[in-house]
């Protein structure tokens, strides 16, 4: 990947996040931290790695992306919007009543939206179902799954990992997006789930740790999740909460939470500068 | 009547999904390591690469299935004991498979207290509860192995979540096989009657037809209704029987909280209010035994059923 390239995804990912912050600032209330902490690897998924088609998103053929930290949709839906899925004004409306992006993903009436999660845990064992019907039927598709580094304390993630590598579904990429916290504290303090990359290697995974933020390691590990057969692949991709909002980075207090119109205005000022930044 | 034989529905849902595997290349079956007791073993042996053993994972197991329909290419039948699926893999069935209305097939074994002797925690008397809480559920409950091998390839054909209920306990062939036929959300009238009717579900529709001969024998005619599928209930029929006579009989083998009886008193309060005697477990939990010493002492017998017949009309008569 050239800087050219590297300048458009960051660009994209800043206006992921500015979608984001508009759809929780327009719904009062939603989740910004968590959203923001994995618009890059967001970015890149959708920009540049995935097999997709905005314009048939029930394609049979297409890559398949499971949100199992559900909670993240504004994140989700600003990317779907910006490829193309549906009009970015729709993010307006989310969580509003006869509003089809809903409060967590509900894949049958949102384009784009490959699985119905939002209960944590669900959504990577839904992943594994994917690839394992892939398998079978020799299809060639790719599933990527974003997990959560707090939702790795619901018990049913390690039975999909167990499940993942037992039926070696190298089909299988999934993140942890290591951001830290959760929405009592930090990880270390409410659940300790360190250390995530040694736990899933013992589980026989293919196991990559990375900046969450950096491009060129977002792509490096995809690109040994592909040439890795026999295992699934967790990448395990360390990251800052509220990444690129100054005041939500880091903060456990921007989980769940809706800016109010003074820090909605800072926020966009903010990402805004950023964007144009990369200009100079 | 025909035939007396003794079969589990069980056997039946292991020789009905080998059956269909040759006639149908687009299904998978799943299991939770129980294949021997469910009998998926039964197609394992014949479609071992269409069978996906998951392990000790029942939760896991219903999302897997829920990410195989997910992808259009495949429907996946997810097996596993009644409390397992209906009760530990509630949650994950309702988030997982019922709200996205997924094609997953959930055939649950070993339901109702006729497990026997592994005890209350085996016994799933609440599945039928859990189970029509979630909306757009179907559930079949087969009264016997004809019924279960019409009703899994019903199942099959029909497009969205199934929750089959199936039993351990071997009991009478009450259907006959040359004759029968299913279908999806319509009640089948076993025997007319003018003086009661008793709707029935599972093996309770043989102890029925049982409880209406001991009846006949006093001059009580009681019609038999085999209720198979529960969701979406056969409203039409339980409203139709109340009209004409006036007093409804409940017999199922699950907790009278929540079952099929729940339903019909649902449906007749808002439509026909009329005596109505529920046959099933009383809001206790079960415990380790013969089968048929626990179907009696938990008051499920052809002669609880034909008592609570009579207490009906009586209430009918008052």
């Amino acid at each position: 990947m050239d800087q050219a390239k590297i300048k458009e995804l960051k660009k994209i990912s800043i206006d992921i996040k500015l979608g984001a912050v508009e759809a929780v600032y327009s719904a009062g209330s939603g989740h910004p931290g968590g959203s923001l902490s994995i618009t890059d690897i967001l970015a890149y998924l959708y920009f540049v790695e995935m097999n997709i088609d905005p314009k048939n998103p029930q394609w049979t053929e297409r890559d398949r992306f499971v949100l199992s930290k559900g909670h993240c949709t504004p994140g989700l839906y600003s990317v779907l919007a910006l490829r193309g899925y549906f009009p970015r004004e729709d993010l307006k409306t989310f969580r509003k009543i006869d509003s089809y992006l809903q409060g967590h993903p509900e894949m049958k009436n949102t384009p784009g939206v490959d699985m119905t999660t939002g209960s944590l845990g669900l959504g990577i064992s839904a992943a594994c179902g994917m690839a394992k019907a892939a398998k079978y039927c020799g299809k060639d598709f790719r599933i990527y799954a974003m997990m959560g580094d707090g939702e790795l304390g619901e018990g049913q993630c390690w039975e999909a990992a167990l499940f993942a590598a037992h039926f070696g579904l190298d089909n299988l990429c999934a993140f942890v997006d290591l951001n830290g916290l959760q929405i009592d504290g930090t990880t270390e303090e409410v659940l300790n789930t360190a250390s995530i990359a040694d736990k899933f290697r013992a589980f026989n995974w293919n196991v990559i740790e990375i900046d969450g933020h950096d491009f060129r390691a977002i792509k490096a590990a995809v690109d040994l999740s592909k040439q890795t057969k026999g295992k699934p692949t967790m990448i395990v991709a360390k990251t800052v909460k509220g990444n690129g909002v100054s005041y939500m980075e880091d903060s456990v207090g921007w989980h769940g939470k809706a800016p109010n119109a003074e820090e909605y205005a800072q926020a966009v000022k903010e990402l805004e500068a950023a964007k144009a930044e990369l200009d100079n | 009547m025909a035939d007396t034989k003794k079969i589990a529905t069980r056997d039946a849902y292991g020789n009905a999904l080998a059956a269909l595997g040759e006639k149908y290349e687009n299904f998978v079956v799943l299991d939770a390591d129980l294949a021997s007791a469910t009998k998926t073993g039964t197609f394992q042996k014949k479609f071992p690469d269409r069978h996906f053993d998951c392990g000790i994972q029942e939760g896991n197991m219903m999302l897997v299935a829920a990410g195989i329909a997910a992808t259009g290419l495949l429907v996946p039948f997810a097996s596993t004991f009644a409390i397992f699926a209906a009760g530990r893999a509630y949650e994950q069935i309702r988030n997982g498979i019922g709200y996205p209305h997924l094609n997953v097939k959930i055939a649950a074994t070993h339901a109702g207290i006729s497990v026997g002797e592994d005890g209350a925690t085996h016994q799933c008397n609440e599945d039928i509860a859990t189970m029509r809480s979630i909306p757009g559920m179907t559930i079949i409950s087969p009264s016997d192995v004809v019924e279960t091998a019409a009703a899994v390839e019903a199942a099959l054909n029909y497009v969205g979540p199934v929750y089959i209920r199936l039993g351990r306990l071997a009991f009478p062939v009450i259907n006959d096989p040359d004759n029968y036929k299913f279908e999806l959300g319509k009640g089948i009238v076993f025997a007319d009657g003018s003086d009661a009717a008793i709707f029935a579900t599972g093996m309770m529709v043989d102890s029925a037809l049982q409880a209406r001969e001991l009846l006949k024998a006093e001059g009580i005619d009681a019609a038999v209704i085999n209720i198979h599928t529960i969701k979406p209930l056969d409203e039409e029929l339980v409203v139709k029987y109340a009209v004409k006579t006036g007093a409804i009989v409940t017999a199922e083998e699950h907790q009278i909280i929540g079952g099929l009886g729940a339903a019909v008193c649902e449906t007749l309060s808002e439509n026909h209010p009329c005596p109505v005697k529920r046959v099933g477990i009383r809001d206790k939990f079960g415990k380790s035994g013969k089968p048929a010493a626990l179907l009696e002492e938990y008051g499920l017998t052809p002669a609880d059923i034909a008592a609570n017949v009579r207490a009906a009309i009586a209430m009918k008569n008052k």
